[in-house]
Order: structure tokens, then sequence, then C-alpha cells
């Protein structure tokens, strides 16, 4: 297990090179950001060629990105075109976004795995057709109509909660951007895990665990529900990520300031700093979510072991 | 062995847990205690692109906070547009080169240092010096000595540490040099670039940057950059304009329908930028609390006219044919829903008949006429290869839906479906990058947001020789004869005479096509009242009363 561990941590070092550099890459294929600081107005060659010099613009891709990467693991991302160290941007992003994924990624879970079990124990009747019929809507209405429907009805219509979040980004001022954010992936584990029990219900050791007269509970949260978990586990593995950076629609409608405003804040200004620097973060988040989803695995079915 | 199991499926579970509290304590503690009660006017605000420094901002979302924080010599009168003196006792000169500048006594920053002459001569030396990289710094391009602090070739090296032009006298006297003639220059100097600095300033820089401090009406109180400010009134103000309200509470919008749907919910006072989407309804929505009103921005279509296609008599003709191919009325009332006017000159009616603007003076060829438009372009030989593009950056206001409109215009002034199409540029930087490097083909878009209310700066950044913004590479010997004329004249009305001289001999060549006057729009609370805009589309901030 141990081993395991470290080989798979020493594996996303290539990972992590190649998609930041990618990423790199990217950002100045799109251009020099420089003249469009200037507005309007022409730019003035001298300050511009200043700003290129203080930003390591005037050299070579490779180079930039070597300089780039020899600072980051001195804990340097550089500095963002408002004149802030693109870590102040992070310290302020990250756990304003890391609560609101979490807290989607709580609904997930709850929501979406009793939706699951209660449809796939229940195949076929009402109960079941009618959630079906929910979760393809709710994947088929884009997040943004849902987002601001909910906002304006909640927010104007009934004044439940603020339009927009504070810049503290409280626990509860997050509950309602963090349903509609979890919605769409939501609906994926109800269907998941629905398919998943449904399958397992035939399984020779359900049989055999309702045979050795086990109370029904126990069959199903001990038996069916742990071995069903493995698929719906993996996607939530993946999602974690997907839901830190994916957030910027939610994070825009309910004015969020969290890695998705920065990140398009970034993109539109092509301050190759803040968005390398946020997806550097992103890219390690996502890699030790999948990490931890492996080690899971062994939790939830012994069968599987680590050489 | 169930057991192991259940106590690392828990021991996971906590690790969860833990990890969110510890995200949730992250961000819990700060409160400032929120609320703008009192008589605070809760506003909208967008993130400054650059940090705040007087020299260092160029857009509007800065630009509203240094309104708020300093008051420079001349302050431009909310409704009018007039350069009044702020800070200034008396401008005075006698070849309109040489200005001796006097300032009130009594002015103080809000740290309590006096405001004394030194305070400007600094601030403007440190405004124009290259090593600072101040992206206003051209500002102080008329001083005399620009050129050693700030050589304009890119390779140059500084060689002056000051201005040559500037030298304080005394503690409330300081004189000016200009390197040529400008009348009009002390009109100039409402312009935020322009506003002093208090020694803090370059005594510990980062420190000031956190917390900006200046001499205007409000001080700051808090800033949480990228997120909100709070601004409080200052009660040592010497000026005319104090606040008559306790203060203002900027908070940052990431998109202007939230701060809508705030106001609606009550949670907001003032929005000075209602979102393209909201326009149809912001009337009825709003009734009277719903603010439009011209601002001094223009929209206008350039032409490259380092093009072949574009050059001599032929492309002068195709140009004015463009011109009157688009119906400005259809689109700015279907488009913009009023929000914009039909241009008919290359200023913007918040210069007033005073200051130069003049109604009608593009004449037929900004009106809508479909038949002179083919014959002029079938006289020019028709469009060059036969089409013409439109490019724009799309990624903010609603350029893409106004450069459909008008292609569909001329596509049908010229019964041609493909006689113009739509080039959209992915980013800004994109655009700007092409526009600049002189990469067109065909029109492109040229927005122009006024600096200073002033004829002036309507026209020479944008067609003088060489100027700085001048991205359809015009020129004219008898426009920039002109401009310098009116440069040099030494009476007001004389000047604003010469220049729309000058501004009658682009009518002709016509290096770009005037669009529309961009208006600036607002939306405000019940709880407020005297709310209006400045002619830089800003909030009166001053005025704003609070119930």
């Amino acid at each position: 297990m141990g081993r395991y561990v470290v080989r798979r941590l020493l594996q996303m070092i290539p990972v992590f090179i190649g998609a930041t550099f990618l990423i790199f890459v990217m950002v100045y294929a799109l251009g020099d950001p420089v003249s469009a600081l200037f507005g309007d107005r022409g730019p003035d060659p001298a300050t511009a060629k200043a700003l290129r010099e203080e930003f390591n613009l005037d050299k070579p891709v490779w180079q930039q990105y070597l300089l780039y990467m020899g600072k980051i693991f001195t804990g340097d991302f550089g500095t963002a075109f408002n004149g802030e160290p693109v870590t102040a941007l992070m310290d302020r992003a990250f756990p304003i976004s890391f609560r609101l994924m979490v807290i989607a990624l709580v609904f997930e879970m709850l929501i979406g795995i009793a939706l699951g079990v209660i449809t796939g124990l229940r195949r076929g009747r009402s109960l079941d057709t009618s959630v079906l019929v929910l979760t393809l809507a709710v994947i088929a209405v884009p997040t943004f109509v849902l987002g601001t429907t909910a906002q304006y009805f909640l927010g104007v219509e009934f004044g439940w909660i603020d339009p927009a979040v504070s810049p503290e980004a409280r626990f509860d001022e997050l509950i309602v951007p963090g349903l509609i954010l979890s919605l769409v992936s939501l609906a994926y584990v109800t269907r998941l895990t629905r398919t998943s029990v449904a399958e397992n219900t035939r399984a020779d050791y359900i049989r055999t665990a309702v045979a050795k007269g086990l109370p029904r509970r126990r069959v199903t949260v001990r038996h069916l529900l742990r071995n069903s978990l493995i698929p719906v586990v993996t996607y939530l593995g993946a999602d974690v990520g997907t839901l830190m950076a994916g957030a910027i629609v939610t994070e825009r409608i309910f004015n969020i300031q969290g890695v998705g405003y920065q990140l398009y804040q970034g993109i539109l200004r092509q301050n190759s700093p803040t968005v390398v620097g946020f997806v550097v973060v992103l890219v390690l988040i996502f890699l030790l979510a999948n990490l931890l989803v492996d080690v899971l695995y062994a939790v939830l079915d012994p069968r599987i072991r680590y050489a | 062995m169930r057991g192991s199991i259940r106590t690392r499926l828990i021991s996971a579970v906590a690790g969860v847990v833990a990890a969110a509290l510890t995200a949730t304590a992250c961000g819990g503690g700060d409160g400032s205690g929120g609320g703008g009660g009192g008589s605070f006017v809760r506003a909208s605000w967008g993130d400054p692109q650059h940090p705040l420094e007087p020299a260092n901002t160029n857009e509007v979302q800065g630009g509203k906070v240094l309104d708020m924080i300093f008051r420079g010599l001349k302050r431009y009168n909310p409704e009018t547009g007039e350069a009044e003196d702020a800070m200034a006792e008396s401008i005075e000169t006698d070849d309109q080169r040489t200005f001796t500048v006097t300032i009130e006594d009594g002015w103080t920053f809000s740290d309590g240092t006096p405001v004394t002459a030194k305070s400007y001569v600094d601030a403007w030396n440190y405004g124009a010096h290259l090593d600072n990289a101040q992206i206003a710094s051209y500002f102080f391009q008329f001083i005399e000595g620009y050129d050693e602090v700030h050589p304009a070739d890119e390779n140059a090296e500084v060689t002056a540490d000051t201005l040559s032009g500037l030298e304080v006298v005394d503690d409330h006297t300081f004189t000016v040099r200009l390197t040529e003639p400008f009348s009009l220059w002390p009109e100039t100097l409402g312009y935020a670039a322009y506003a002093p600095l208090p020694r803090a300033f370059f005594d510990d820089h980062e420190a000031w940057l956190d917390k900006p401090i200046g001499n205007g009406p409000y001080k700051i109180d808090s800033y949480r950059r990228s997120q909100s400010m709070r601004l409080v009134r200052y009660e040592e103000y010497a000026g005319d304009d104090k606040a008559r309200n306790d203060g203002v509470e900027l908070r940052v919008y990431t998109d202007n329908n939230t701060a809508y749907t705030d106001l609606q919910a009550g949670n907001l006072d003032l929005i000075d930028d209602v979102p393209a989407s909201q326009l149809a309804n912001a009337e009825s929505d709003l009734g009277d609390r719903y603010i439009n009103q011209p601002a001094g921005i223009i929209q206008t279509l350039a032409f490259p006219l380092y093009d072949k296609d574009w050059k001599g008599e032929d492309g002068a003709k195709l140009r004015r044919g463009l011109s009157m191919a688009i119906n400005r009325e259809e689109i700015t009332a279907q488009i913009f829903h009023d929000t914009r006017t039909p241009a008919t000159d290359f200023t913007s009616p918040v210069l007033g008949e005073a200051g130069g603007y003049r109604d009608g003076l593009c004449g037929d060829v900004c009106s809508y006429d479909p038949e002179g438009a083919r014959e002029l372009i079938e006289e020019a030989g028709g469009l060059p290869g036969g089409k013409v593009t439109i490019t724009s950056n799309v990624d903010t206001g609603s350029h893409r839906q106004w450069m459909d409109a008008v292609c569909n215009s001329v596509n049908n002034a010229l019964n041609d479906t493909g006689a113009c199409t739509v080039n959209p540029v992915p980013t800004f930087a994109d655009f700007r990058n092409r526009v600049t490097g002189h990469e067109m083909t065909g029109m492109f878009r040229t927005g122009w947001q006024m600096d200073y209310p002033l004829i002036q700066n309507f026209l020479q950044p944008l067609y003088y020789t060489d100027a700085s913004s001048n991205d359809a590479g015009y020129s004219s010997e008898e426009f920039d004869r002109l401009i310098d004329e009116a440069n040099a004249a030494s009476e007001e009305d004389e000047a604003i005479e010469k220049f729309q001289q000058a501004e009658e001999v682009l009518t002709e060549d016509l290096p770009a096509i005037p669009l529309w006057y961009q208006n600036g729009t607002a939306g405000h609370s019940e709880r407020l009242s005297d709310v209006k805009l400045n002619p830089f589309s800003v909030p009166v901030f001053t005025d704003i009363k609070v119930d």
C-alpha cells in the first residue's frame, strides 16, 4: 500500500510537468497581453517594454517556463497585473471554492446516493420513473439557466437568500450555489448508483446474505451498498477537480470570488502567472483526488490489493 | 477484519470533514461586520486592472476610486463638464507655454500631512518616469524634459530623474514649462493622473497601495482587493464638494447581471452599468431610478489607411459610401435600446456647443442613404475584392450584435448578402495586438473614452500624424496644422474654432466612420436621491443623499 502510494506520487511528476507546460504554451499562444493594458490607446513603447521585462514576456517561451517553474518551487507564483502576488489571489480564492466544492460534494453524496439506492431497489415503479425523468431534466437544462432562475425566485421574489454571496462567502450563503453547482453531477451520481445497485441485487453474495437470514437493512447497507459504490466513488473523485474548476458559471452568477472568478479574469486579461498558477494547483488537486479514490477502492472492496 | 475496515472508512470520512472545517475556519474569521448601515451608499464596482495609483489608472473602475479620494488642481463640473478650479487658486501664463500654478492653502491628505507644491511636482515626476512603468505616463508628455525621463524609443536610456519643466517656487507655488504652446493645457488638469501624492506614497509604497491615501472628499477605511472597498467621508476635506453621505461601500461584482439582481432584491443601492440584457426591462423595473445619459464616449469604425486598398481618392469614396450604408438610427434603437445616439461628428455631446460639439457636422456622410452609398461605392470601383470585414474583440460589450447589424445594413444597402462579414476576435488583448501591429485589412472598431472633456482629446490623440492612438495610420498636413494652431491660440473660442475646422478635414477624409455616442446607464434603489452621472459616466458620489 505504502509503496503503491509512493509510486503513484512519483508518476504525478511527469503529468504535472506536461500539464503545466501545455497551459503555459496555450496562454502564451494567445499573444502579447501588454498592449491590452493600455486600453484603446496605443501602447507607449518604452513603458510596454519595461512591463514585458518585468513579467519576463520578452524571453522565449521555454525560458519563461523554466523561470516560472524555478520560482514555483520557492513558493513564488509571480505577480498578477494588478500588482498582487498570485499567491495572495490563491489564498483568497481557493478556500472559498473549496468550501463550495465540499458543499456540492456533500449534496451529491447524500442526495445522489440516497436517491440512487431507493430507485435502484424499486426499479420500474413510479418513483423510479419520476426520479429518472427529473435527473434527465436537470442534465438537459444548462447550469446558468438553473442558477439565474433559482437566484431570481429565491433572492428577489421570495427574498429567502441574498442573490450575491458576500466576500466572506460564509457556509450558509453557499448552500444554494453549492446545490446548483452539484445538480448535474448529482443527477449522474443518482443514475450511476441506481444502475449499480440494480445490478448487484441479483448477485450471488446478496442471495447468500439474504439466505443466511441477515436483516434487510444490513444486507442493503453492508453488502449491497458497499459493493455498488465503487463506480460512484470513481466518479466523485474525478468530480472534485471538475467542481473546483468548473464553478466558473456558478461563481459568476452568485458573485463568488473563487477560483473560477480568478481564472476567468486571468484568461480575459491574458495574465499568464494567474492562469498558470491556478491551473497548477488545480492539476495537483485533481491528481490527489484521483489517488485518494484509488486508495478508497481497497477500503470498499478488500479483494482489491495493491502490490 | 470487519472492524478494521470500519476504522479505515471512518478515518477517511473524518479526514474529509476535518479538511472542510479547516477551509471554513479560514474564511469565517475576518468578517468586517459587513453591512452598510447609517447613510452609506452600497454601490457596485469592478476589479481595477492596475494597482490604484493616479498615473497608473486608465480605466473607469480604478478611476472611480481616484475621483473619490483625490482632488487635483481642477475638477470637471459634473453637469457641464467644464474644468473648474479645485485645489488651484490660479494658473497663469503669458505665452501659453510657461504656467505658474498657485495652490490653495489649508488642504491636507487624509493622513494629516499638508498638500504642498512639492506634492504635485513629486507626483508628476513619479508618473512620468519610465522606471515606474506607469500606464498613463503619456499625460506628462507636454511637460519639458519628458523625453529625458521617458524616452519614446524603447531602446533609449533614461537621462534624467526629474522633469526639467517643473520647478517648486514655494510651498504653494510651482511653475510648469511645456515643450510647445498648449492653451487648453490647464483644463486637462482635472484628470486623475495629475493628482498630488503624499510623502507616504514614496516612503512606503507597498503600504500605500494596500490602503491609498489621498486628499479627496473620501478616505479609504478598508480595502480588500478584488472584493470590496469601504470609503468614509474625510472630515477635514477642504474642497467645496463635501460628501453628503457618510460613505460609500464599493462591492466587486463579477457579473453586472448579479449586481442588477442584487439591486432588485434591495441589497445594493447603486449600479453604474445596467447589463445589456436588462436594458429592455430597466425602465419598467426601475422607473425614474433608471438613468440613461450621454457620456464622453464615441464608437467609430476605422480603416487601415496603411493598406493600399483604402488609399487615395477612391479609398475616401469607399469610406464615405460605407458610412452612408449604415443605418445608425435603427441599430441604436433596436440593439442598444436608445443607450447610444447616432453620431454626427467626431466628438461627444457632453462637450456642449461651447466646448466644440457640433450636431450634424458630418452631414450627409453620416446619415443613412442606401442609394447614395451604392453609387459612391460603384464610382470607387466597388469594394476591394468585392467584400469588406468588420473586426473587433467580442469578449465584452455587445460588439458581436452591433457588428452583425452594421454588416446587415451594409449588405442590404448594396443588395449583396456577402458584401460585409464580421471578423470576431476572442480577446481584447489579441484585438489590440492586431490593431497596433497594423494587421487590419478592413474596417475595425475604435472606441474612444475621453480623458478630459475637451475637444482636443477627441481629435489629437486619434488623428494627428503618429499620435498615440492613431490606429488608422491617418496623416494630413492640413489637419495637423489646424491642431497646432488651435493649441497655440490664446483665446479659448479661437482654439475651439480651429479644432472644429480640423474636424471638418476629417469629415472629408473620413479615416474613421463615426457610429454613435455612448450613454452612461445607472440604476439606484429607493434609499438614494440626487443620483447623477458625470460626463465620464461615473456617479457623482459626493452629491448622493441617503434616506
